[in-house]
């Protein structure tokens, strides 16, 4: 596989490549990427999953032990605010999309970044906050299975999805099913998810015709819920943490993936492409 | 021409909150009667408190509910408000916070509840919920987009009502300078026929008058 050392990313001109500068971007592809390469035997070992979301409730069975919670809002002067969170979950869809990323990597790292329970008014901006605080700790997956339509977060998301895309980060997100214009899964710097109705955890398919990128089962999926309980649930924010569970596999067998590597695989592996079904 | 002047000629012609209701509440019974669900119900954002407030009830509760407030950013509601996304769930009857306000509220606790957020254009302007449509078979991705469809329909009713209130609420604080204006524009719009004309030819001729 490609060994894109740091060192080089730091010693390369961003504009320009000469001829004989070449031999030093060596890059190594395997002949033919298959699940059996993707992910065999891997349990999400050494991978940091950040679930921006409701939260997550403790000691869910489901769920396991979650390494760090933090609670997002966003002070008066405007400047974000990121405690240490003791509330646990405020609705039960952070800890269904923690289980949900459990169930595929047992052994990765999680952490939750609460962004709700402030209010709606300001909601964006705590997002943001959200977001920005996951890129600085720089986790390998951040799962966010959830959108803003106010287009004065556009930009300023915009630019996060592209910084944590260069920081090797990969940014999971909900697309939405209804005619709005929404973010930030429409920016392809993120992969983004609606849901398919099989019940294979493993089938997600790489759809032909963006924006949406990816299909994941999202339909009647047993979750993890308040009260160390599980409910049924459906919809794209369910099948957003599918493809985290499989990124998470794929980033942890294979750690120096960048983004656009990890996409490539995803599409390679994809039921519809190259992966079984 | 001023804010509250165009408010005022808007409640004029804009037709009452009254009429705007009664178009929430045949939504709310289209809703439970196309998902053959036990009850439906639309949550307005109230911006002011920044809480969730039942609007429209069809079905269980529908007295009960009406006026009675969530908080905006916690629970199922509040999760959809906030991220935009449609949330459907079974067995909710397990979440014993939900229950607990559930059976508080109106005594009735459901097993399902469907849940998508009000949108038009960037705003979120509330939610939607079907409860207990019936359990025979598992939920489809059709239904989904159904109540997608749907719930843009109660999203346009949805700002029609917000916007008749915006302007009855700046007339009722604005005097009756204002006020007279709002009357003229009601009576004129309801006028038919010749003394709509002779209406219409009295206000050009005051326009000449007073215009600039």
């Amino acid at each position: 596989m490609v060994e894109p050392e740091e060192e080089l990313v730091e010693e390369l001109p961003a504009w320009s490549l000469s001829a004989g500068a070449v031999e030093r971007i060596d890059a190594q592809w395997p002949e033919r990427v298959t699940r059996e390469w993707a992910w065999a035997g891997a349990t999400g070992a050494g991978l940091r999953v950040c679930i921006v979301d409701s939260g997550i409730e403790r000691d869910h069975p489901l769920v396991g032990e979650v390494q760090e919670a933090v609670a997002v809002s966003v002070g008066e002067d405007g400047e974000a605010v990121v405690v240490e969170d003791t509330e646990g979950d405020l609705c039960g869809h952070g800890t269904a999309c923690a289980g949900i990323v459990r169930s595929f990597a047992p052994d990765c790292q999680l952490t939750s970044a609460r962004v709700l329970g402030a209010g709606f008014t300001g909601s964006g901006d705590v997002l943001l906050a959200g977001l920005r605080w996951a890129i600085e700790q720089g986790f390998d997956l951040v799962n966010m299975s959830l959108s803003t339509t106010k287009r004065r977060f556009a930009t300023e998301l915009h630019e996060l999805a592209d910084a944590a895309y260069f920081r090797r980060m990969t940014i999971v997100a909900s697309a939405h099913n209804m005619p709005v214009e929404s973010y930030p899964w429409r920016f392809s710097s993120v992969v983004s998810v609606a849901s398919h109705d099989d019940d294979d955890p493993f089938v997600f398919y790489a759809n032909p015709t963006p924006p949406v990128e990816f299909f994941a089962r999202g339909v009647d999926v047993s979750v993890a819920w308040l009260a160390g309980e599980s409910i049924r649930a459906t919809g794209n924010s369910f099948a957003t943490p599918h493809l985290t569970g499989i990124c998470a596999l794929i980033r942890s067998k294979h750690p120096e993936l960048t983004p656009v590597q990890l996409k490539n695989v995803l599409y390679l592996t994809a039921s519809n492409v190259g992966g079984q079904p | 021409m001023s804010e509250d002047l165009r408010a005022a000629v808007a409640a004029g012609v804009l037709g009452s909150e009254v009429a705007y209701r009664s178009l929430l509440q045949s939504i709310v019974e289209v809703a439970r009667a196309i998902f053959s669900a036990r009850a439906s119900s639309i949550f307005l954002l109230d911006e002011e408190t920044d809480e969730l407030v039942f609007e429209a009830v069809a079905g269980e509760g529908a007295e009960e509910l009406v006026g009675t407030r969530l908080p905006s950013s916690t629970g199922i509601a509040g999760w959809t408000l906030v991220t935009r996304q449609p949330l459907v769930l079974d067995d909710v009857q397990k979440d014993p916070r939900f229950s607990r306000e559930a059976a508080g509220r109106t005594g009735y606790v459901p097993k399902g509840l469907m849940a998508v957020p009000l949108l038009v254009e960037e705003q979120a302007l509330g939610v939607l919920q079907v409860l207990d449509r019936p359990q025979r078979s598992r939920f489809s991705l059709q239904e989904m987009d159904l109540l997608g469809l749907f719930a843009s329909q109660a999203a346009i009713a949805l700002q029609l009502l917000r916007s008749a209130r915006r302007a009855s609420a700046v007339l009722a604080g604005s005097g009756d300078d204002v006020g007279v204006v709002a009357r003229l524009a009601a009576a004129l719009d309801a006028l038919e026929g010749e003394r709509r004309e002779a209406g219409l030819s009295l206000l050009r001729d005051l326009d000449r008058v007073l215009g600039p």
